[in-house]
């Protein structure tokens, strides 16, 4: 690890105000030491945010704030997300394992960098690490990549589960700047596709830090869904995961919410398959239509075709699982 | 009898002169060196950490990259909790802090001021073994014991937070402690028998 000067903040301006060129804030530190521990994160000083962040959840005019400081196990165990938006409760629970839960914050959640080997091998070229070095997945070993919404430059995916849930929850990410104006981001716009800056996870302004997450009110708590799949049953990055929502009219589909992990450099929705079940009857017929929707002129790399059948399945698997959540 | 010798007094004087210049050569040379250093490779910084472990307080202080279980292990003799893959991935550096299981590895120790420690050293009940230690030695919860400790550190947790309804529970919320040799039905046997109390 290379050295570092580390001091704590007791509020987000007075963090900001401590940035140079290379500071990293570090919250639960799960991402974070491990990739200075590997020298690809060599920040000259570390701020400790623990305490400038807010890490309760709050009630707001249309529904919830939830602190960016807030750890994953609180959060997976509040009543509140358990009655209210449980499918937030579910995707945190199918991912890492308790300890890392315990620590992991809901900001360093959305900030978690790509778990792309190549990212992590600090000996091979990776446009993410060192732009303009090359992407050593397109030629080399890339079961785990993205099958959409990749580029030429990355084809990386990324990792995290609370993301795919917030995603098709259609979160809002609250930023606070130096001066303490908070700037909303909507939850879309907020990671980013690799394009030609993949060293460029996302669109959370330079002088800025992730406050909160806002969750509106909504008609998903009860028929919800998150099927992931992976390489072991439990502790393992996603292969393919789906969040799935539907708001029911006793059989009949009001709105329908789909999105996924471990197809895209960011949490993907699939917005025509979405729309395709809106006003359909609940049934396998439907979830397989829509399913075909989403994976149709999806492109796989040359280690990934199975994630094509592989998405379908668990997409249908997720809408059926919304019937007896 | 003379001696015969090459020593003249003129080889004296030379080098006794030069020799008292190079005395003062290595101050300059030195200041630049550091000079140079300090530009290239970056500040180390070595803070004070006051922490207490299983109910004693340490005062130590620490460069600000010591991870919590280098702490630990290296600079407290507290070698119980493991060192198996030091990213996170083996569960075998679980430790507690204030009560719940976290992973020393991926933890800095500067972050830690005004909190609890507890590690497999401070399980036990002076010569008497915690439940669960008890449990694992009846079900045969290790092999080769490397894992052991952040095994038994998350089944202790594991119980608190009464993750133990089902075979199936117990393992979901164990997967974060791998063991090689595959002891995981007598660990989850273990967790059972303790939950069950």
């Amino acid at each position: 690890m290379r050295p570092f000067l580390f001091s704590k903040s007791s509020a987000i301006t007075q963090a900001l105000a401590k940035k140079n060129g290379t500071t990293q804030y570090i919250a639960g530190g799960t991402n974070l030491v491990d990739l200075m521990k590997k020298h690809i994160a060599e920040p000259e000083s570390v701020v400790d945010i623990t305490s400038a962040l807010p890490a309760k959840i709050e009630a707001t005019a249309k529904g919830i704030q939830i602190g960016a400081m807030m750890r994953n196990t609180p959060l997976a165990n509040d009543p509140i997300i358990l009655a209210k938006y449980p499918l937030i409760a579910k995707a945190i629970l199918a991912g890492a394992s308790p300890q890392i839960r315990n620590m992991a914050s809901t900001g360093g959640n959305l900030l978690q960098r790509t778990r792309c080997p190549y990212f992590y091998d600090i000996t091979t070229p990776c446009n993410k690490r060192e732009p303009g070095s090359g992407c050593s997945a397109i030629q080399g070993e890339n079961r785990m990549s993205a099958v959409v919404g990749y580029s030429e430059q990355c084809i990386a995916v990324h990792p995290s589960d609370l993301c795919v849930a917030l995603a098709a929850l259609d979160a809002t990410v609250k930023a606070q700047d130096k001066s303490g104006k908070i700037q909303a981001i909507a939850f879309k716009d907020f990671h980013r596709l690799p394009g030609t800056t993949p060293e460029r996870d996302h669109n959370l302004p330079a002088n800025a830090l992730i406050h909160s997450v806002a969750l509106a009110e909504n008609a998903f708590a009860k028929n919800y869904a998150y099927v992931k799949v992976r390489d072991r049953d439990s502790y393992a990055f996603a292969l393919i995961s789906v969040a799935a929502a539907l708001h029911l009219n006793g059989n009949q589909i009001i709105e329908a919410r789909l999105a996924s992990g471990g197809v895209a450099h960011k949490p993907w929705r699939w917005l025509e398959a979405e729309q395709y079940l809106k006003g359909k009857t609940a049934n396998a017929a439907t979830f397989e239509a829509a399913a075909n929707i989403a994976i149709k002129g999806l492109k796989p790399q040359s280690h990934n075709g199975f994630k094509i059948p592989m998405l379908k399945g668990a997409i249908e698997t997720a809408l059926q699982q919304c019937l007896n959540p | 009898m003379k001696q015969e010798h090459n020593y003249s007094r003129r080889f004296f004087l030379k080098t006794s002169s030069i020799l008292g210049a190079l005395a003062f050569i290595p101050r300059g040379v030195k200041a630049f060196y550091e000079e140079v250093k300090n530009f290239i490779v970056p500040k180390k910084e070595e803070l004070p950490i006051n922490v207490s472990i299983n109910k004693k307080s340490y005062a130590i202080k620490a460069d600000t990259r010591t991870t919590l279980l280098d702490l630990l292990r290296e600079d407290l003799n507290l070698t119980g909790a493991k060192k198996g893959c030091d990213h996170g991935q083996c569960g075998a550096c679980t430790i507690h802090v204030n009560g719940e299981r976290v992973l020393s590895c991926l933890t800095l120790a500067v972050t830690l001021p005004g909190k609890e420690i507890t590690t497999i050293e401070g399980l036990a009940d002076g010569d008497k073994l915690h439940p669960m230690q008890e449990a694992f030695i009846e079900c045969d919860g290790f092999q080769c014991g490397y894992c052991t400790p952040g095994q038994i550190m998350s089944a202790v947790a594991c119980v608190k937070e009464g993750h133990t309804k089902s075979v199936a529970e117990i393992k979901e919320f164990m997967s974060g402690n791998l063991c090689r040799c595959g002891a995981y039905n007598g660990i989850v046997e273990s967790i059972q028998k303790v939950a069950a109390k």
